[in-house]
């Protein structure tokens, strides 16, 4: 949507707020820990559809016409907000479910223990990461997405309702998000500060592979883990910093990202 | 023509801080301090703002700034306030020259993106470095003044006065400097870079030496904050410092220069208020203002002003 979002961050956190809860409170009452993995499901779901549409058709919608920039600035203004409505949602003692995590055991990788639900996590990316191409790529919805997002003018005249489009986009996007900080909950405390660290890690993706590109965050995506994995693994003291390095080096070569498009010039 | 007020302007208001600063109460000192060395950084940034450019990464060379002081203290046993001034500034000026040969490349988003990686980067190299202090950072030296210290209760006075004259300097500097042909091809390269380009102007080395003295203003303020505060820590490089100079920056618009200094006046107070009224929510008061402040004055807080002037 020609949006840099930081609030996503916030959304990433929100899902991982609300599934660690409603997972846990899942457990307490003694339901089948089988079907917690639903209940992660329908947390992130949840969340998002409280909070997404709000922002967008509360705020978002307005700024459209605003230069990117801005935009940037307006959603950082509500990752604060959001950052402390978090806070006061849930406080700012840390959430633990492990069990997600822990039901499903490990397997063994050339003699090494490798935890089964790191599986599902895979596969979810994978589905969610292919149907989002499907969907962009070929369906009637997904072409009218796409045409939105290139030429908003046009696209009104030609009679497509943009605000609707808008509206979706920004809540699948976000959708997307609080699927990931809610999947990833079992796996990690839930404490504030959740949204920071992966709002930076996301743009560096992005970036890496191109703004707007599927494929780009994709290869993106995994050139970060792997990137992030060897260093910590062999030069544990370059870690904190070895991404915006490969971010900045792919940049100063390929200045818009690996798998740019071309930008028109205007005279 | 009418003639150009705003350097009796700027020497007013900052003569004023001078002379009739020690008035204060020390805490208030303190925030105007603050508020100074931040104006320092908006300023930076309000210079590559009207480039259309958002540096994500400013705090790169705030702390860069405040670091070269500290280290001044801490291996060569310096505390003077002009000493750790100038070393932070040609700090950071020497890194921005450097790095500016790859940022003046960039616009738009990666501009802000490339800068922000690159503050990051600094960042983790601070909490890596034991010898700096790692992630707690150092206490600095008390400063100096000419190479004598003030008395206790002083000590804020001077550093203010000091601020309050680098200020006025670096404001009528840049004052000059957005009048020159070279200052007055900001506006061109945010309106539209290839026309500035096709009147023989290149874009990228404008674009360059605003960076270079964006950081310089930015390393002056590091080591000031670093000064006033007497401890640093590697959070001055984290993407949300640059975050903060960003909102003062866009907070007070970029008509004038004394609107950095206002806005970064007017942050600490509502930082310094919502923080104090509701220490849990601080950040929800700031990111509520700050989209006030862009849907209702997206020139900034100097544009009331100015308004008001034309009636």
């Amino acid at each position: 949507m020609k949006i840099v979002n930081v609030t996503h961050g916030s959304f990433y956190a929100l899902g991982a707020y609300a599934g660690a809860s409603l997972t846990g409170a899942w457990l307490a009452r003694g339901y089948p820990p089988a079907l917690s993995y639903a209940v992660l499901l329908v947390a992130a779901l949840g969340i998002t559809l409280v909070f997404a549409p709000l922002i967008e058709r509360g705020i978002l919608r307005f700024m459209y016409a605003k230069d990117e920039a801005v935009i940037l600035l307006i959603t950082y203004a509500l990752f604060l907000v959001l950052e402390d409505v978090i806070k006061l949602i849930w406080g700012v003692n840390p959430y633990f479910i492990a069990e997600p995590y822990a039901l499903l055991g490990s397997f063994q990788v050339a003699g090494m223990a490798y935890p089964t639900y790191n599986l599902i996590l895979i596969a979810l990316a994978v589905i969610f990461g292919g149907g989002l191409a499907w969907l962009l790529n070929s369906t009637r919805v997904g072409k009218l997405l796409r045409a939105v997002i290139h030429d908003p003018e046009v696209s009104r005249a030609m009679g497509v309702n943009v605000g609707r489009y808008y509206l979706v986009t920004f809540t699948i996007g976000s959708l997307l998000a609080a699927l990931a900080g809610s999947f990833t909950a079992p796996t990690v405390s839930v404490v504030p500060g959740l949204g920071v660290e992966i709002i930076v890690l996301s743009f560096a993706v992005v970036v890496i592979g191109g703004l707007g590109s599927l494929p780009g965050a994709a290869l993106g995506a995994v050139i970060v883990g792997v990137v992030r994995s060897f260093s910590v693994h062999y030069l544990p003291a370059v870690e904190l910093f070895v991404i915006y390095f490969v971010m900045a080096a792919v940049l100063a070569v390929r200045p818009r990202g690996l798998f740019s498009l071309e930008e028109p010039r205007k005279i | 023509m009418k003639r150009d007020r705003t350097p009796l302007f700027i020497a007013l208001v900052f003569l004023f801080v001078i002379s009739f600063g020690f008035l204060l109460p020390q805490w208030a000192m303190f925030i105007v301090t603050i508020a100074i060395a931040r104006g320092l950084v908006a300023l930076g940034l309000m210079l590559l703002l009207r480039a259309g450019l958002v540096s994500f990464g400013q705090a790169l060379y705030y702390c860069l700034g405040a670091y070269a002081a500290g280290a001044l203290g801490r291996f060569f046993g310096l505390s003077d306030i002009y000493v750790q001034m100038l070393a932070g500034g040609a700090l950071a000026a020497g890194f921005a020259f450097v790095l500016g040969f790859l940022l003046a490349r960039y616009r738009g988003i990666f501009f802000g993106l490339l800068s922000l990686a690159l503050s990051m980067i600094l960042y983790g190299l601070l909490v890596k470095n034991e010898a700096l202090g790692s992630t707690d950072g150092f206490n600095i030296l008390p400063s100096a003044l000419f190479g004598t210290r003030p008395e206790a209760g002083w000590v804020r006075y001077a550093v203010m006065a000091s601020a309050a004259v680098v200020a006025l300097l670096a404001a009528l500097l840049v004052h000059r400097y957005l009048n020159t042909p070279l200052g007055r091809l900001a506006p061109a390269i945010k309106d539209n870079e290839i026309r500035v380009e096709y009147m023989g102007a290149s874009a990228r080395r404008a674009v360059h030496v605003k960076y270079v003295i964006a950081a310089a203003l930015a390393g002056i303020g590091g080591a000031l904050a670093a000064t006033t505060v007497g401890h640093i820590d590697p959070e001055m490089a984290y993407w949300t410092t640059s975050g903060e100079f960003i909102f003062i920056a866009i907070l007070a618009g970029t008509r004038n220069v004394l609107a950095p200094f206002a806005g970064a006046l007017l942050y600490g107070v509502i930082h310094t208020t919502a923080y104090d009224l509701s220490p849990n929510t601080w950040q929800m008061s700031l990111g509520i203002s700050l989209l006030l402040l862009i849907v209702f004055l997206p020139e900034g807080l100097w544009s009331l002003f100015s308004r008001l002037r034309w009636r």
